[in-house]
């Protein structure tokens, strides 16, 4: 099983999200992560999807998605030639024992706390997705009491662009 | 307005006419409250396309089918909202999973009401959205007629499929400029590369044991000339899946005809024991190959289709050629050189030699006379080669299969991929209505009852349907699995049913016979093939038949059970 990210470019209209994510469900594949918003043209969504599976799984997946009628390109990128950021926000309990360990965790991750409150604060972290489950780790022991990640959006290195 | 062309029109004009437009003569279907303004639209358009009310929106989706399948044309059905809608989901459901073009219109409530539970409101583009090939719901009168427009070309393009468009009542009633069109084409298709074709040709110069797999996607596209061609050029023999049929005339003796679980013996075995398998418009769907595992081991594979996610989908092929499978298969034909095997002619005639004969002890085995075999070898014999078999699903189906000798192509309407019981009625009237020409429809008592309804459709527009029902008073097919499988527990397989299908036939208005022996079967099938309208024959046969041979499921062709007697005494 390997992971892999595909991006895919789709027209911005009613329904295509759910065009996307129902093949996957039809053909039973599973999304680890999938991300959508607008591009440059209005006219038209990005959708990042990571997920696992053996090449028979991606070769499946990328000719299924080209099949959608609304799918406009889809283009699986590899670590080495994009690169991949991810965001998470991290509610931990604020207490005066591990009010400094918290701290001294969110400078070394080059983190933010972006709220504080005398019972949490919220850290806001981005990056890899091997560096937020990492982030998370240390957090953990800490008291965690809310999480939220964004999920993975990336683009190639360099002056490669995906037509439309 | 200066251009004379531009009219002002309601949606539900707009919606007649772009069919109109689109060269739609007949439509299917079923009024209702929230299509009652496409109904009206009909109703003043009665000179230039025809409706025909079916009894029931299931009969309409599944004639709109069989329209489609004896045509190359796309079928059309028109529903109304809420339930309306949903009935055509079996329909539509079984011509996306053959590949049949098809447009679904349906009505919904206005935009208004949409989301609020509403009476008879449904969302049935989430309810279609995995068996569309796409789905409309159209918002704004401005992107009506283009949207009907585009729904034809998605539906007609690469491999074809049942397009939906969903359009609420504000958006019929309001109104804009009409421009008329012309029929949309498909998307152009891609052409193959020269190294592929190459590389295709390469193999087939090297092959000993070719073998020609053709299936749906190579059925009704004028292939038949050039598919001969070929096997003669590279002596090859020709296989065929069940959506295959009726692509290659049964007496042309390179033919074999249908593979797989039910399929012949001597295809089956032909496939397993080539060293080349061109598969031409194929899926390798598991009725069709047996367990994947252990297909064509030691074959190299090619596979032409124009839908890319079926390259490597089921089985891994060698080459895989995406793109126009016509003209793909010309450009191999015209590479190719020419071959002899005399060595693959001798373990062919072997093959044909051992169907023959298991075949002819079956016929011998046989208590009672009136066999399958023997019912369709009278209906070759009456039948001209115009005729059209439609079927339903169940043993008669794969006896159908089997059996029917097929003289030209779009001769046959069957569901393959779905297997829907009840498809048969409907879409054999459909495929009459299409053709003009004279329909049987092979069925069996199960199947026959889900959606016997359709015999009012039949009479009201006294449509030349010769209804053959294969009665042996149980759901065969899986009585059949459970002799084999389940230790003869028949369970809720035998019907016991009081129906007395003469009588129904007389209710509905039309003639109808029951038959016991082959004479009387000749005398009354003779006799509907000359009636003016649709003729019933409640044809008794033994609930014991078999549909033989037959490959047990997740089984290869070393499993294949070919007598019937073997079997019941394991």
């Amino acid at each position: 099983m390997k992971r892999f990210v595909i991006a895919v470019y789709v027209e911005n209209k009613y329904g295509v999200l759910t065009r996307v994510s129902g093949m996957f469900m039809r053909k039973g594949f599973n999304i680890d992560s999938l991300t959508v918003g607008e591009t440059d043209d209005p006219a038209y969504s990005r959708i990042t999807i990571t997920l696992r599976g053996d090449d028979y799984a991606r070769e499946q997946l990328i000719n299924q998605l080209k099949k959608l009628f609304n799918v406009k390109q889809v283009k699986l990128l590899d670590g080495e030639s994009s690169v991949e950021r991810e965001m998470a926000l991290i509610k931990v309990r604020n207490t005066a024992e591990n009010r400094s360990e918290i701290m001294a965790a969110t400078e070394i991750y080059r983190a933010k706390i972006i709220d504080y409150t005398t019972d949490t604060m919220c850290v806001e972290i981005t990056g890899e997705p091997t560096k937020i489950n990492a982030f998370i780790e240390v957090m953990r022991p800490l008291g965690i009491v809310e999480m939220c990640r964004t999920g993975v959006v990336a683009l190639e290195r360099g002056g490669s662009i995906m037509e439309k | 307005m200066e251009n004379k062309q531009v009219q002002v029109m309601n949606g539900a004009q707009i919606v007649i006419e772009t069919l109109i437009e689109q060269g739609v003569t007949d439509v299917f279907g079923y009024p209702g409250g929230q299509v009652i303004n496409i109904y009206d639209a009909l109703y003043n358009a009665s000179d230039r396309i025809n409706h025909v009310l079916t009894a029931h929106e299931q009969g309409a989706s599944h004639a709109a089918d069989g329209y489609s399948r004896v045509t190359g044309k796309v079928g059309v059905v028109i529903a109304t909202s809420g339930p309306g809608a949903t009935n055509l989901v079996t329909g539509i459901a079984t011509a996306m999973l053959d590949s049949i073009p098809m447009v679904a219109i349906t009505g919904n409530v206005p935009n208004s009401l949409i989301g609020k539970d509403s009476f008879q409101e449904i969302n049935i583009t989430g309810i279609t959205l995995p068996i569309t090939k796409h789905n409309y719901f159209v918002q704004d009168i401005n992107e009506l007629a283009d949207t009907i427009r585009e729904a034809f070309k998605i539906a007609k393009s690469g491999r074809p499929g049942p397009v939906l468009i969903d359009i609420p009542k504000d958006v019929q009633i309001a109104k804009t400029e009409f421009i008329p069109g012309s029929v949309v084409e498909p998307f152009p298709q891609a052409e193959v590369e020269d190294a592929d074709i190459d590389r295709a040709v390469e193999l087939i110069n090297a092959a000993e044991r070719p073998y020609i797999y053709i299936g749906g996607g190579a059925a009704g596209r004028g292939m038949t000339k050039d598919i001969m061609a070929l096997a003669e050029k590279v002596d090859a023999y020709i296989g065929c899946t069940f959506m295959g049929l009726s692509a290659m005339p049964n007496s042309y003796d390179r033919f074999l005809g249908m593979q797989g679980m039910h399929g012949h013996y001597a295809s089956s075995m032909a496939n397993k024991e080539a060293d080349l398998i061109i598969g031409v418009g194929v899926r390798f769907s598991d009725r069709a190959t047996g367990n994947i595992s252990k297909y064509a081991k030691g074959a190299k594979i090619i596979q032409l289709d124009t839908d890319l996610s079926e390259i490597n989908k089921n089985v891994k092929v060698d080459v895989g050629l995406i793109g126009s499978i016509v003209s793909s298969f010309s450009r191999i034909l015209s590479r190719c050189e020419k071959k002899n095997h005399p060595e693959w002619h001798t373990i062919v005639d072997g093959f044909k030699a051992e169907e023959r004969r298991i075949s002819d002890e079956a016929e011998k085995r046989a208590t009672n006379p009136m066999t399958p075999k023997k019912i369709f070898d009278i209906i070759n014999e009456i039948k001209d080669k115009n005729t059209i078999i439609a079927t339903d699903v169940g043993q008669h189906q794969m006896w159908a299969a089997q059996y029917v000798d097929f003289e030209r192509t779009r001769r046959f309407a069957s569901s393959g991929g779905l297997g829907t019981m009840g498809y048969g009625l409907g879409a054999a009237i459909g495929a009459q209505i299409a053709s003009g020409d004279r329909t049987v429809l092979i069925t069996g008592d199960g199947s026959f009852g889900m959606n016997l309804n359709e015999l009012a459709t039949a009479v009201t527009y006294n449509t030349p349907v010769v209804i053959v029902l294969m009665n042996n008073g149980v759901l065969g097919m899986v009585r059949q699995w459970q002799t084999l499988f389940f230790n003869k527990h028949y369970s809720n397989t035998v019907l016991d049913r009081k129906t007395d299908f003469v009588k129904l036939a007389d209710a509905f208005g039309l003639p109808a016979r029951r038959v016991t022996t082959p004479e009387e079967f000749r005398d009354a099938f003779a006799a509907a093939m000359q009636h003016d309208g649709p003729y019933l024959i409640d044809t008794i046969i033994d609930m014991d038949e078999f549909v033989l041979p037959m490959l047990p499921p997740g089984g290869s062709i070393e499993d294949i059970i070919t007598t019937k007697e073997k079997e019941a005494s394991k």
